[in-house]
């Protein structure tokens, strides 16, 4: 089964009379459960596509299905609810909300989607676990490594349990160490809760990871092959 | 709703300085309007006050011919027989002091010095002229036999240098046109502490005064003092007469309420301006709060916050800058004006025709006035707030997570 599909989306930025064409119509299909990297150079158009997959952007032209709602014609606040219970993001820069906690980092989403208090517990303490991080779930974001950080941001994008998570360069500002710590807990995750993982990437060692490798350049996707992905 | 309010409160302790600086705003802002509100009302009822216990007393009793714009002591416009009328009035129960008074022009002159006063004869044993009794800062108070013995007000002894027991000639017009004059000896001299009345008001016995201006038994007018100001009304219906006119202290005072009505408006000027750069700050500040955190409010939309959930988590943020600048604003607000109702502010002589202002303001802050501003800079702050709140609403989450958009 789909759990997005991009179909000829074209993302052009206008900066005064300049136009840049970040996609040129891109046709993209990710199944339930897929571990996918988005690969190419920088300015190839992965980042701009996971924008458009996330619902944080809309296309030029084109349209994208999430869970087999066509997102095109929602306004502000439906793809917010659609991204709320559908989707969650790792991005490049450890983004948590400084001021609160890792527990309370998590915990964020489930109140915004209402869960119940004793249910939202239940579900931050699992989550802090799974990324192996109970002991730190009192620390704000300062007193936490990029790593870590990087650990919470991943248990916050899976707290909803949403089918998607989209990942933008997740290891990219983390060492060899962590980087592979946080890879090896989102293929962890995939495999055991059967979530789909889509991440753009030009780290080789992270590529190593996906399943499926979609390479895109100049806004188009120039090759799409499967692998066998790490165990 | 709890989350919003621990994200905004830790927000607020972010940046510490800035924060303080904007509950300070706020807070000099509302103190500021409190303690204006005070004194204007503290300038007003004083006024009100003084011209209830020196001049216009709750109610007056005058004849039907009379025109507050000349003291006129022909006969047919004074009353006869005051004591028959104030016998009628003390009937009343809400009556406690009734006293007939004789008003009349004259020139005070000594050696080459001369100046306009106006003469008011008095019952000194009355209780209404308690002010002036309790006022004495010379001398001895009136009694109703001493024929030669004035009382006069300390301004007007600095600025012709009298003293107790000094002799200067009053001048004046009597009730059938005729112009006589006399000596007379200064037995007191007394302070209400408005100095435009102290210079201008001589007080002499009620028998001396008719004796002097030939109204033997004729009185300007009937001065009344009730148990409050606001029984005025009725006991004035109660009194109306075809033979006199009963004038409340509202209608004696008109002049103060316009005055009023027109300090009202350069008041709320005032608030206006004040409220204006109180909100200035506040949008300031948040405005800035919104540049710095632009990526923490893409994050919020990213994991699915709504643009009303970021608007509220900033009105929230300004509320909680609200309260602590509207308490402030009580503490600072209250210590002035507690300090200013007590040793009030020096004015000195700010003589107004018709108004009788003390040297002194003293303030007053009316629980009306306080409640009303504090709601008002409560909800300016917020208002205030609007503008950055919506600014981080409208925000693209993709633009936000760049740190751009703003």
């Amino acid at each position: 089964m789909e759990v997005t599909k991009v179909s000829n989306a074209t993302r052009v930025f206008k900066i005064g009379e300049v136009e840049t064409k970040a996609l040129r119509g891109v046709n993209l299909s990710i199944g339930d459960g897929e571990f996918t990297a988005l690969v190419g150079p920088s300015g190839s158009g992965k980042t701009t596509l996971l924008q458009l997959i996330g619902l944080l952007d809309q296309p030029t032209t084109g349209n994208v299905v999430i869970n087999g709602q066509d997102a095109t014609n929602l306004n502000r606040n439906q793809r917010a609810d659609l991204r709320k219970n559908a989707i969650g993001f790792v991005f490049q820069f450890f983004a948590l909300i400084p001021t609160l906690t890792a527990y309370e980092n998590i915990e964020m989403p489930l109140l915004l989607n209402g869960t119940k208090p004793a249910e939202r517990k239940k579900r931050v303490n699992e989550m802090l676990q799974a990324v192996g991080l109970t002991d730190r779930a009192h620390h704000r974001p300062d007193q936490l490594s990029g790593g870590q950080q990087q650990r919470v941001a991943v248990a916050r994008a899976l707290a909803t349990n949403p089918k998607l998570i989209l990942a933008d360069e997740p290891t990219a500002n983390l060492d060899t160490e962590n980087g592979k710590q946080v890879m090896d807990i989102m293929q962890r995750l995939n495999k055991e809760t059967g979530v789909t993982f889509v991440f753009a990437t030009h780290d080789p060692r992270v590529i190593g990871y996906a399943n499926r490798v979609v390479t895109l350049q100049d806004g188009l996707i120039t090759k799409d092959s499967q692998s066998n992905g790490k165990s | 709703m709890s989350q919003t309010f621990k994200l905004a409160f830790r927000n607020i302790g972010r940046n510490k300085t800035r924060s303080l600086l904007s509950i300070l705003a706020v807070a000099v802002g509302m103190a500021l309007l409190l303690l204006m509100a005070a004194v204007m009302e503290g300038e007003m009822r004083g006024a009100l006050q003084s011209s209830m216990k020196l001049q216009s007393g709750h109610i007056q009793i005058r004849p039907a011919s009379y025109d507050e714009n000349k003291i006129s002591l022909k006969w047919e416009d004074l009353i006869e027989n005051p004591d028959q009328v104030i016998e009628k009035v003390k009937s009343l129960p809400q009556v406690t002091v009734a006293t007939p008074r004789l008003m009349a022009s004259a020139i005070l002159t000594l050696s080459d010095q001369s100046k306009g006063v106006q003469v008011v004869g008095i019952d000194p044993a009355s209780e209404a002229n308690q002010p002036f009794r309790s006022g004495m800062v010379d001398g001895q108070f009136l009694q109703a036999d001493d024929r030669e013995g004035i009382l006069i007000g300390q301004t007007l002894a600095e600025k012709l240098s009298l003293q107790v027991n000094d002799r200067v000639n009053l001048l004046m017009t009597t009730s059938n046109g005729d112009v006589d004059e006399q000596l007379f000896t200064v037995r007191g001299i007394y302070s209400t502490r408005i100095p435009s009345y102290d210079e201008s008001t001589v007080f002499m016995p009620l028998a001396k005064a008719q004796a002097f201006t030939a109204t033997a038994n004729h009185a300007s007018t009937i001065f009344v003092l009730l148990q409050t100001p606001e029984q005025a009304e009725p006991v004035a219906q109660a009194l109306n007469s075809k033979n006199f006119k009963v004038l409340t202290w509202r209608e004696q005072n008109a002049l103060i309420t316009q005055f009023e009505d027109f300090a009202g408006i350069a008041l709320i000027i005032f608030y206006l301006i004040v409220l204006g750069i109180t909100a200035t700050v506040v949008t300031n500040t948040l405005v800035m709060a919104v540049f710095e955190r632009t990526r923490e409010i893409g994050i919020l939309a990213a994991i699915g916050m709504k643009g009303r959930g970021i608007m509220a988590q900033f009105l929230t943020e300004a509320a909680l800058l609200a309260t602590g600048g509207v308490i402030g604003g009580l503490l600072i607000g209250g210590a002035l004006v507690a300090y200013f109702t007590v040793y009030g502010i020096y004015i000195g002589d700010y003589g107004m025709t018709g108004l009788l202002f003390e040297d002194h303001i003293y303030a007053h802050l009316t629980l009306e006035n306080t409640l009303t501003l504090t709601i008002v800079t409560y909800f300016t702050t917020l208002v205030a707030s609007l503008y950055p709140a919506r600014l981080a609403a409208r925000l693209e989450p993709v633009e936000a997570l760049h740190g751009s958009g703003a």
